[in-house]
């Protein structure tokens, strides 16, 4: 498909999803009315409900679904392989163990911006220990076990807070808190996230060159002037600052940087630069469906958006495997 | 014109030197064969000449910014990496890289597919291709790169007989066209019949360098390879048939 056309149709059906998010919602405030009520402003319940709960979930599902999608399209790129997802480097393990701290420790009930807080710095620990483990200028393959090193210690560090916690609630708290969900987030939360996962987005969308080069392997790639230390730093920090920021506020939302770069792959001709745009539109589309999807299969039930992504994300993970066992033998 | 100099390049691992003090120098008009038994240092003499590892002594080419180092050479490794089922047109044009965004429909990309016989096959997609037929496409990614110097790792290794001639009158022709070309290759055969320079490389260190005839001798056969082979002045070349083991000494 060409490039312009097929961006066209992800970006039209972006903004249709994103209009249905803030159309659609237990108060039954109707697509015409949201808009007007969003366009006309006023203090009157429906402005209010589109500005303080729908907008924000609306705009976090865009920008968490996009940095997701561009997250994983860059690191299929960077490893030449369609099996890697943004959580191999260990960040979005370290953010969730710095929000099951904050939860633990009390802080997320003594004020309610202490969760993500606690998170971005779980993020950011997390990156700081893979990149002291591997050295700024590590080879791809040691970069990833210290990815994969990280995200065991933070997920045992994890089930050991759970383990210690005597409160119920709190337990049940992080469980659900883990499932991830845009659920009752406010714009503070789009605040919070939006600075990290644009710097990060903006990071990533300039590795295009080097991800093509990189179709060749490292060595040519090398040769044909990208400078590889300097590109893993930027991936790595980018994919941080991206997942770190969208667990941070959104919980653990699955499958989304595995999938969306595989739907589209083709579509892009396999160009790894070209996916990069593709997988980030594509990613924004998925969530803010899941999202929308999560609130008119089970209105009453508060459905977790990180569920149901994996509900359909395992399947056709499962898919893919079959599909590559076939083309490998 | 030399397109490469070497100065006493010396690659180390640890303490032990990989590559040992080589010099050499490569013009332009040259198909340059690099020969010498596995582990003689072949890969990682060239990788050090491309500044692709850190090496003591000088290389012309590992002393340019990275940015004009692409626009002089051009890097076929071994392994012919095509992570992605790209069209061959778009691997093809990943060759303009060096000279800023790849451009599949730059003019040096449509000349290097019709230099490799490859229009018929440029829709299709790369990881589809035969072997032989990736190994073309993969020279003509490195003929888009438009660059003077070819280093190849042994572009052979894998090919059918016909495709193995195939790609070496393919450099022959580039070397005829003006370019510098240095291939390693493991078959004695081919870098006779096809090279007009053979260097060889014994233990890291360059041991002879020379025209195929003068360089493809019983003793140094011997010495370096452990081979006796069957050597022959044809009319259109020599002939060089390894036949058994050398007798030890």
């Amino acid at each position: 498909m060409r490039q312009p056309l097929l961006l066209g149709l992800l970006a039209g059906l972006v903004a249709a999803l994103f209009v249905a998010s803030l159309a659609v919602g237990p108060a039954g405030i109707g697509l015409r009315g949201s808009l007007a009520a969003l366009v006309a402003g006023g203090d009157g319940p429906a402005p209010l409900i589109l500005r303080e709960i729908r907008l924000p979930r609306a705009l976090l599902g865009l920008l968490i679904g996009a940095g997701l999608g561009l997250s994983g399209a860059a690191l299929q790129g960077f490893l030449r392989n369609p099996l890697a997802e943004p959580g191999l480097i260990g960040v979005s393990s370290s953010a969730a163990l710095g929000a099951v701290v904050a939860i633990y420790s009390g802080a997320s009930a003594a004020f309610a911006l202490a969760l993500p807080v606690f998170a971005l710095a779980g993020a950011l620990l997390g990156v700081l220990a893979i990149l002291a483990l591997a050295g700024a200028a590590a080879r791809t393959l040691t970069l990833i076990l210290a990815g994969v090193a990280v995200s065991a210690l933070a997920a045992a560090l994890t089930s050991l807070v759970l383990n210690l916690s005597s409160n119920p609630y709190a337990a049940g708290e992080i469980v659900f808190w883990m499932m991830g969900s845009l659920a009752d987030r406010s714009m503070l939360h789009v605040a919070i996230a939006a600075p990290f996962i644009l710097a990060g987005g903006i990071a990533l969308l300039t590795l295009g060159r080097g991800l093509d080069a990189l179709t060749l392997g490292e060595d040519a790639a090398a040769s044909l002037g990208i400078g590889l230390a300097a590109m893993r730093l930027r991936l790595v920090l980018g994919i941080a600052a991206v997942v770190g920021a969208a667990t941070a506020v959104a919980g653990a939302v699955g499958f989304v940087g595995l999938v969306v770069p595989h739907l589209l792959r083709s579509a892009t001709g396999a160009r790894p630069a070209r996916l990069l745009w593709a997988s980030a539109l594509g990613g924004a589309a998925v969530v803010l469906a899941a999202d929308v999807a999560t609130r008119v299969i089970a209105p009453e039930r508060d459905l977790k958006l990180g569920v149901l992504t994996a509900l359909v994300g395992a399947p056709f993970f499962l898919h893919l495997i079959r599909k590559t066992a076939r083309e490998a033998a | 014109m030399t397109l490469l100099a070497l100065d006493r390049l010396t690659v180390r691992r640890g303490d032990c030197p990989v590559v040992d003090g080589v010099t050499l120098d490569i013009a332009g008009g040259e198909l340059v064969g690099l020969i010498g038994p596995n582990g003689a240092g072949k890969t990682t003499l060239l990788r050090g000449a491309l500044g692709l590892l850190p090496a003591a002594g000088f290389s012309s080419l590992a002393a340019l910014p990275a940015a004009a180092r692409a626009r002089h050479a051009a890097w076929l490794p071994q392994n012919r990496e095509i992570a992605w089922p790209v069209t061959v047109r778009d691997l093809v044009a990943l060759g303009r890289i060096a000279h800023g965004a790849p451009d599949p429909d730059h003019p040096a990309v449509d000349r290097a597919l019709a230099e490799m016989g490859l229009v018929p096959l440029a829709g299709r997609r790369a990881t589809e291709l035969s072997g032989g037929e990736q190994a073309r496409a993969l020279i003509a990614r490195a003929l888009a790169q438009e660059a003077p110097l070819v280093i190849a790792d042994e572009p052979v290794a894998g090919l059918d007989p016909a495709a193995q001639i195939a790609t070496m009158q393919v450099f022959g022709g580039l070397a005829r066209s003006g370019r510098g070309i240095l291939v390693s290759m493991h078959d004695l055969g081919l870098a006779a019949r096809h090279c007009t320079r053979i260097l060889v490389l014994h233990r890291g260190r360059l041991v002879a360098d020379g025209a195929p005839a003068d360089v493809l001798a019983p003793a140094l056969l011997a010495a370096v390879f452990g081979i006796r082979a069957h050597l022959e002045q044809a009319a259109d070349g020599l002939v060089v048939q390894p036949v058994a083991l050398a007798e030890a000494p």
